[in-house]
């Protein structure tokens, strides 16, 4: 089934969705990234809208058949802005995107391959004059001006906000999954090459890159005054750091004590 | 009391002279007890007397505590604070050569230990010439908890306590970051490059500066040859690779980047925050919605009330827990015993919590347990045996009936919440 998106109705909101290759963190071969794919899936939940895929880059076999696991979601195309391969891809993806802006972006937190650094999003929305708001966990509501989010935040808690339209939102692990890519829309979808100027990245040139060395893991050194207290510290069981203890209390007393340190913590507050 | 000895060589003489009219008197002045084990004999060198060490014990042997306890009881030798820690070094940075500007993250309100490594990196920035130290300013939203800024190596705190800066307000934030770099034009900017706060806060800074920032770093060398004199080493792609560049001016740094301040107190002086901007904010936070406890991932839960085996009533338990808005967690007896779900099971065979406020109820403390637990901030325990090891381990223990505890918890939140709901009404 393909999705609505080819026929661009009136009224319907103009989505854009910046994917690039990802890198399977195992196998290391090409993928659909999964933090992109996430945004994608995001897109194509929402109601009325015209989403379309852009990704700049370069046009090889390995990400085509990376790129094509997107369109395999539901697409029968995808923007290909064609860069060279130590291209910033920042400008052109600027100017691609003033020259049609969409109502909304999105994108995923970081890019799995290359440099990786997630700052894509912000220097976009920064140059665009956008806002930004990072880890969507779910559009709840679209208006005209305005889309309504819950952003997730650590520990499985949710907040929600209100972001003026134009905006950039990207979207991390938080997100509902993306369904899989169907093999058939993934080969009939068609890359549809633009082209634009490939600026050299100068300032990656003069970086060395290499695979990742394992970080060493910090030691845990007890620092004290006598041998003793090191000998001490090194041999000691889990004891109480100065636990308070409430014996004969009454239940009242104890649980007015729990009430209190959940307050003080802050835990309770939001029932309250 | 003051560090510094004062000696009197008359009193020290009568000390040490057993036949002098006055020796008893002066020895019990002097606070020795019966006989000193050492003192400083006339030429300042150190006398012992190896009968007069130790002390007899309980059952009449003589013993000798060779910790340093005995001696240091009377006068606290220097550089001991007493206990067990040696004392910190105070520094001072009076007028610092350039600022280096850390934005913790302060979850919770506190400096998490993200947030000391980043500072303790901070002070590797500020300390690496003597000639010329620099500061670190430590830049904080909002009324902070922490009292421990000095100990962290905090030379100076800029406070950013206004409204418009609270909840989800990046735009204002950034805007306020600006100001201050307009005003304190620091060298350096270090934000602690976490999912949400310092590494979002740190890109959009770094997109406002026109800086490229160095994400994920991890590692910092001096380099004599780049323009701010250090390399930096960083993750990139996913994690599997590692970038090796000059140290720009915006980083934004992994956890354990550097070892955090053990050994210096510094100053942490308020610094008046320079007048913020008005910032026009097209992203409006609504607040928190409220989760379905139970529907969160124990290993992500803030706050877990934990049931075990000294749970009777298990009605007034899961009731305690919709109450006070716990998420449910067990021990492996109550999942064994069929009272509780597997997936709520704590401890070396369940779930490795990070809850900033566990609660165990009836629950022994058996060292699988307590692993489980380990990474808690915060951990009250309510049981009928005040002997239990997660009494030893609680911040906070109520020793009564766990049903009794539970009942009157409910009926405090209760209250606790009317008077609150009444406060809201009348305000
Ligand atoms: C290989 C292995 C793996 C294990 N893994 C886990 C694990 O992952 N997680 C885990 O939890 N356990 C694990 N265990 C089990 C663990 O050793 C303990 O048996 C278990 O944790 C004890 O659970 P408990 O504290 O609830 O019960 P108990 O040890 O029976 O403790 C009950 C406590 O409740 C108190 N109590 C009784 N009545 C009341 C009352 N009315 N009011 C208040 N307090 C009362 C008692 O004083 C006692 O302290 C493992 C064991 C093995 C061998």
């Amino acid at each position: 089934m393909p999705h609505e998106t080819t026929k661009n109705a009136a009224g319907a909101l103009d989505v854009a969705v910046l994917v690039s290759v990802g890198r399977h963190p195992v196998t290391g071969r090409t993928r659909r990234a999964d933090q992109d794919a996430r945004a994608v899936e995001a897109a194509l939940t929402l109601n009325k809208a015209h989403v379309r895929l852009i990704h700049a880059g370069r046009h090889e076999t390995d990400s085509e058949t990376a790129l094509r696991g997107y369109l395999g979601m539901g697409f029968e195309g995808l923007t290909l802005i064609e860069q060279t391969r130590d291209a910033d891809v920042l400008p052109a993806l600027t100017s691609t995107l003033r020259e049609a802006p969409p109502r909304l972006l999105l994108c995923g937190t970081r890019a799995e391959t290359g440099e990786g650094s997630g700052l894509l999003p912000y220097l976009l929305a920064e140059s665009l004059g956008w806002p930004i708001v990072t880890g969507l966990a779910e559009i709840e509501r679209i208006e005209p001006e305005h889309v309504t989010l819950l952003q997730a935040l650590p520990r499985g808690q949710r907040r929600r906000l209100r972001v003026r339209l134009p905006a950039v939102i990207t979207v991390d692990e938080a997100a509902p999954a993306p369904r899989q890519s169907a093999f058939g829309p993934a080969r009939r979808g068609r890359l549809v090459v633009s082209e634009q100027v490939s600026r050299p990245d100068a300032a990656l040139a003069g970086w060395t890159l290499e695979p990742a060395r394992p970080r060493p893991k910090r030691l845990k050194v007890v620092k004290a005054a006598s041998a003793r207290d090191r000998f001490k510290a090194a041999a000691a069981k889990a004891e109480g750091g100065g636990g308070q203890v409430l014996t004969d209390a009454t239940p009242e007393q104890g649980a007015e004590a729990i009430v209190k340190l959940l307050q003080d913590e802050g835990v309770l507050r939001r029932l309250l | 009391m003051s560090e510094i000895v004062r000696r009197d060589p008359r009193k020290e003489w009568i000390a040490r002279n057993r036949l002098h009219p006055e020796h008893l008197d002066v020895l019990a002045e002097l606070g020795e007890g019966a006989a000193p084990s050492e003192w400083p004999g006339p030429n300042g060198r150190i006398r012992r007397d190896p009968h007069a060490v130790g002390f007899t014990g309980p059952n009449g042997i003589k013993r000798i505590d060779r910790s340093g306890v005995q001696q240091g009881a009377g006068r606290s030798s220097a550089g001991d604070r007493g206990d067990g820690q040696p004392a910190r070094q105070r520094v001072e940075i009076e007028s610092p050569a350039f600022l280096v500007a850390v934005v913790p993250d302060l979850a919770g309100g506190r400096l998490s230990s993200h947030d000391r490594d980043l500072l303790g990196l901070a002070r590797r920035l500020a300390d690496a010439d003597p000639q010329a130290p620099g500061a670190v300013v430590a830049i904080v939203f909002g009324e902070a908890r922490e009292s421990g800024f000095a100990e962290a190596g905090v030379d100076r705190l800029v406070t950013l306590d206004e409204p418009r800066l609270a909840g989800y307000a990046p735009e204002a934030r950034i805007a306020a970051l600006s100001a201050i770099e307009e005003s304190l034009s620091p060298r350096h900017w270090l934000l602690p490059d976490s999912a949400l706060g310092g590494g979002e806060l740190g890109r959009r800074l770094a997109a406002r500066l026109g800086e490229r920032p160095a994400a994920g770093l991890w590692q910092i060398e001096p380099d004599a040859g780049s323009a701010l004199g250090w390399h930096a080493t960083c993750r990139g792609a996913a994690g599997s690779l590692d970038i090796r560049r000059d140290l720009p001016r915006v980083a934004l740094a992994l956890a354990e980047c550097a070892e955090p301040v053990s050994e210096t107190v510094h100053a942490a002086r308020p610094l008046a925050p320079p007048a913020l901007p008005e910032a026009f904010s097209r992203v409006e936070d609504l607040g928190a919605v409220a989760v379905d406890p139970a529907s969160v991932a124990l290993g992500e839960a803030e706050f877990i009330l934990a049931a075990g085996n000294g749970i009777r009533d298990w009605e007034g338990y899961h009731r305690a827990a919709t109450a006070l808005g716990a998420t449910e967690g067990a021990s492996r007896v109550a999942v064994d015993d069929g009272f509780m779900p597997r997936d709520r099971q704590v401890g070396a065979t369940g779930t490795w919590v990070t809850a900033r406020v566990y609660v165990a109820v009836g629950i022994s403390g058996a060292i699988q347990h307590l692993q489980g637990i380990q990474r808690c901030d915060k951990v009250v325990a309510v049981n009928v045996d005040p002997g239990c090891d997660m009494i030893k381990r609680a911040d906070l223990a109520v020793i009564g009936d766990s049903a009794a505890i539970l009942e009157a918890l409910v009926t405090r939140v209760e209250q606790a919440r009317q008077e609150d709901g009444g406060k809201r009404d009348a305000a």
